[in-house]
This record gives structure tokens, C-alpha cells and sequence, in this order.
């Protein structure tokens, strides 16, 4: 009953806790490195160098007037931020956190379930949030949002073919679709996956950025020619809702590349006697600090490079991406057949 | 073991409830003080004559046609993935006959020019 019931819970209601946090500090953070590269100071008034700025941003978006516009769909209006907002949240159901840990003389396993076809749900549950983008466009009922909801998915479903393809090259190597069997493979083989398969990695990298919306890939987002994007018409909490599945979803994709590439819970070196001193780090540090990392690039990429044209955008998708994806995944079967 | 996914059963039901229960709370506490022009769509500052839901580029069908075919072929693919390290050469000669197919299709795809954005 515990085991089943109770500590799952409390996972859950942590994670979901630390992802709302993790998620309003996110934007700070993204408006301070964003503000440096440009030689700003970035939010400053809001408590000592602008840290209490997302509770501020939190309040604001709480007690903003909610506008439903007369030609838009009620019920999708509202169901779409819901329907984008689950599934990035809910994708942490698998993600290992860490190895386990002893709390209060008990075990605890730092993910809240192991399920033997992981990655594949983890994948599927991703493009469940297309479905709220699209909803978005659909019920609003007005042309920035529609269009902007048609290029989101037409892109979302392009990128979404290479990266899972890539995948599967991953999966070769660790034999299992298990996210916490796929960092044991890496602790077994005595490297992260990322010098075993450079080349997905880059994939899975630039098929994050867009599966995220992000820049140079933020076209469904672009100002200049869609003013607000698929969400020109909310406002509010379901407009706050959208933003958080969108970051939500950026803390997955690091948290996955993480899992996937580079070791997961695992230091530098795993398995090797060497350095069993990076033991004495916490699991759970380890991931946080490659995870950051990949947050970091993320906005790192956001002030460095300018944003794509949309025929590029496919080009690179359908062109580019899914040759490479294609020819990695033959290399890998081969070479995986020579080494056996 | 289908005991490992009843939490991801309450963790759809407690993002969900968390949605719900924002969205209910916050039209609670915001103000509401609609007027006419303040509902009407986004539009530059001109008024709206038409349904927004018109006709769009037919580029958008095709991607969303590639899409399915691409990506059911994919999901094929992960089986065999799993159990590669027992089928070996086997697996590796019957994958390559299913990627040659997939190819032979993206190829004529992309001669076509679907794969085209103009």
C-alpha cells in the first residue's frame, strides 16, 4: 500500500513542485543570460538582483483578466493550455532522477516508475502536447494562431521523425527501452553513450531545439511576422499555462539527452576503479548538473543564433536530419554486428 | 507488470487536477470587465470580417501524410532495437531489407518533390 500508493504520490506532488519552480527560475534565469549577452543587468528591481521576479511574474499572471474572444471555441479555448500542459508534466513519470537513495531507513528509487518501454512513452507522451498547439490555433479562431498553430505542428511532426529515429540507434546499444536500464548499459560499458554515438547526440540536440520551439527554431513564435505565436489570443492563467508546458518541455529535453547521452545519474568515468571518487558526489547532483548544463545551452543558443527560415527549417528536417538519423542507425547495426 | 504504471495513472490525474484547479481558482480572483472590442480577435486594429478558419497551404496535408508513414516505420523499429543483441546478423540483414524499403519510398518522396517547401 505504501510502496504503491503513498511514495509515488509524494514523487509526484515533488516533482511537480520542483518543476514549477524549476520552471518560473528557468525564465529568470533565460532573461538574466539573455540581458548579459546583450550588455544588460536584465530584472533587477524585484528583491536583491531581481531573484523574487518570478513570484512577482507568478502573481501577475494569476490575477490578469482572462479573455475569451466571441468567435473562439469555449470549451477547446480552454482545454487546449490544459491539453499542452499534462503531457510536458507527465513525462517525468519516467525519468531516473537518480540511482536510490536511504531516507528515513528506507530505499527510495529517485524516479517514480520504471517502465519497460520507457523511452517509447516518453516519445509519445511528447507528441501529445502538438494536440494543444494545434487545439490553440483551431479555437481561437483568428489568423495569427491558426497560422502560427500550423507551422508549430507541421514542425513539431518533422523533427519528430528524425529524433525518433535516432532513438533507435540508442536503443540498439543499450538493449532496452527502460530509461533506468539504458544508464545501467552505460554504466556497463564504461562510457556515456555521447562518445559511443556523437552523431545522434547532435541529432537528438538540434531535434530537441525544435521539438521545444526554441530559437533558432522558434518560428511559431516569431514576432516580427505572428505577433504572439499560437497563444496571441490567451491571456491570464491559460496563457501561463502555455508558457510553463513550454518550459516544462525544455527541462524534459535536457533531462532525456541527459538520460540518453550522457550518463544519467552517472559521473564521468563510470565503472571505472580510477575514479570511483566521483562516487562520492549524490547521483541525483550529477544529473541536476548535467541537466543544467543543457539548460544553459539552450539559452546560450537562444543569444547566439538567428532564427531560420521556415523552407530551411523543413529543409533540415526532412533533408538533413533523417538521411543522417538513417545512415547512423545502419552504421550502428553493423558495427554492433562486427563487435559481437 | 502493470503495477508500474499506476503512477503514472495519478500523475495524469494530479497534472490534470493541478490545470483544473489553477484555472478555476485564478477566475475566481481576476477581474472581468468585458466589453465588445476588448473580445474581438487580434487583428492589427482592424476588425475582423471573415472566419479565421480558411483555407491554408496544402503543404501542410503532405508533411502531415509523410509524418504518419515515416513515423509508423519508426515504431517498428524499436522492437527490433531491443532484441538486436539476440537476432545479430539475422536482425541485421532483415532491418537493413525494411530500412532499403523505407528508403526506396523517401527517396521517391523527395523526386516527387513532397519533400519540397516553396
Amino acid at each position: 500500500m505504501v510502496d504503491t500508493f503513498v511514495i509515488p504520490l509524494l514523487k509526484i506532488v515533488i516533482v511537480l513542485n520542483a518543476t514549477l519552480v524549476g520552471v518560473t527560475y528557468m525564465v529568470l534565469l533565460e532573461r538574466k543570460v539573455i540581458a548579459w549577452a546583450q550588455s544588460r543587468l536584465g530584472p533587477m528591481r524585484v528583491g536583491p538582483y531581481g531573484i523574487l521576479q518570478p513570484v512577482a511574474d507568478a502573481v501577475k499572471l494569476m490575477i490578469k483578466e482572462d479573455i475569451t474572444p466571441v468567435r473562439a471555441d469555449k470549451w477547446l479555448f480552454t482545454a487546449a493550455p490544459i491539453i499542452s500542459m499534462v503531457p510536458a508534466l507527465i513525462v517525468y513519470a519516467v525519468i531516473p532522477f537518480g540511482s536510490e537513495v536511504s531516507l528515513f531507513g528506507r530505499q527510495v528509487t529517485l524516479y517514480i516508475t520504471d517502465i519497460n518501454v520507457g523511452l517509447l512513452y516518453v516519445v509519445s507522451v511528447a507528441s501529445v502536447g502538438v494536440y494543444g498547439i494545434i487545439l490553440a490555433g483551431y479555437a481561437s479562431n483568428s489568423k495569427y494562431p491558426l497560422l502560427a498553430s500550423l507551422r508549430a505542428s507541421a514542425q513539431l511532426i518533422s523533427y519528430e521523425v528524425a529524433v525518433t529515429l535516432t532513438l533507435v540507434s540508442v536503443v540498439v546499444m543499450a538493449g532496452s527501452l527502460s530509461m533506468v536500464q539504458i544508464v545501467n548499459a552505460q554504466y556497463n560499458s564504461h562510457v556515456w553513450f555521447v562518445f559511443a554515438q556523437p552523431v545522434a547526440f547532435v541529432l537528438v540536440l538540434i531535434g530537441g531545439l525544435a521539438e521545444t520551439n526554441r530559437a533558432p527554431f522558434d518560428l511559431p513564435e516569431a514576432e516580427q511576422e505572428l505577433t504572439g505565436g499560437f497563444h496571441t489570443e490567451y491571456s491570464g492563467m491559460r496563457f501561463a499555462l502555455f508558457f510553463l508546458a513550454e518550459y516544462a518541455n525544455m527541462i524534459v529535453v535536457s533531462s532525456v539527452v541527459t538520460t540518453l547521452f550522457l550518463g544519467g545519474w552517472l559521473p564521468p568515468f563510470p565503472n571505472v576503479a580510477a575514479f570511483g571518487f566521483l562516487y562520492y558526489v549524490p547521483s541525483w547532483a550529477w544529473f541536476l548538473l548535467k541537466s543544467f548544463v543543457f539548460l544553459y545551452l539552450f539559452i546560450w543558443i537562444r543569444a547566439t543564433l538567428p532564427r531560420y527560415r521556415y523552407d530551411q527549417l523543413m529543409n533540415l528536417g526532412w533533408k538533413v536530419l533523417i538521411p543522417i538519423a538513417i545512415a547512423n542507425l545502419v552504421v550502428t547495426g553493423i558495427v554492433r554486428v562486427l563487435l559481437l | 507488470m502493470p503495477s508500474a504504471y499506476i503512477p503514472i495513472a495519478m500523475f495524469i490525474a494530479v497534472a490534470t487536477g493541478f490545470a483544473v484547479f489553477t484555472l478555476l481558482f485564478t477566475s475566481l480572483i481576476h477581474p472581468s470587465k468585458y466589453n465588445k472590442v476588448k473580445l474581438e480577435p487580434y487583428e492589427c486594429g482592424i476588425e475582423a470580417t471573415s472566419d479565421a478558419r480558411d483555407r491554408y497551404s496544402v503543404r501542410y496535408y503532405l508533411v502531415a501524410m509523410l509524418f504518419v508513414i515515416f513515423d509508423v516505420e519508426t515504431v517498428f523499429m524499436f522492437p527490433w532495437a531491443v532484441i538486436f543483441d539476440e537476432l545479430l546478423l539475422f536482425g541485421l540483414i532483415e532491418m537493413l531489407v525494411f530500412i532499403f524499403i523505407l528508403v526506396v519510398g523517401y527517396y521517391y518522396a523527395w523526386q516527387k518533390g513532397a519533400l519540397e517547401w516553396v
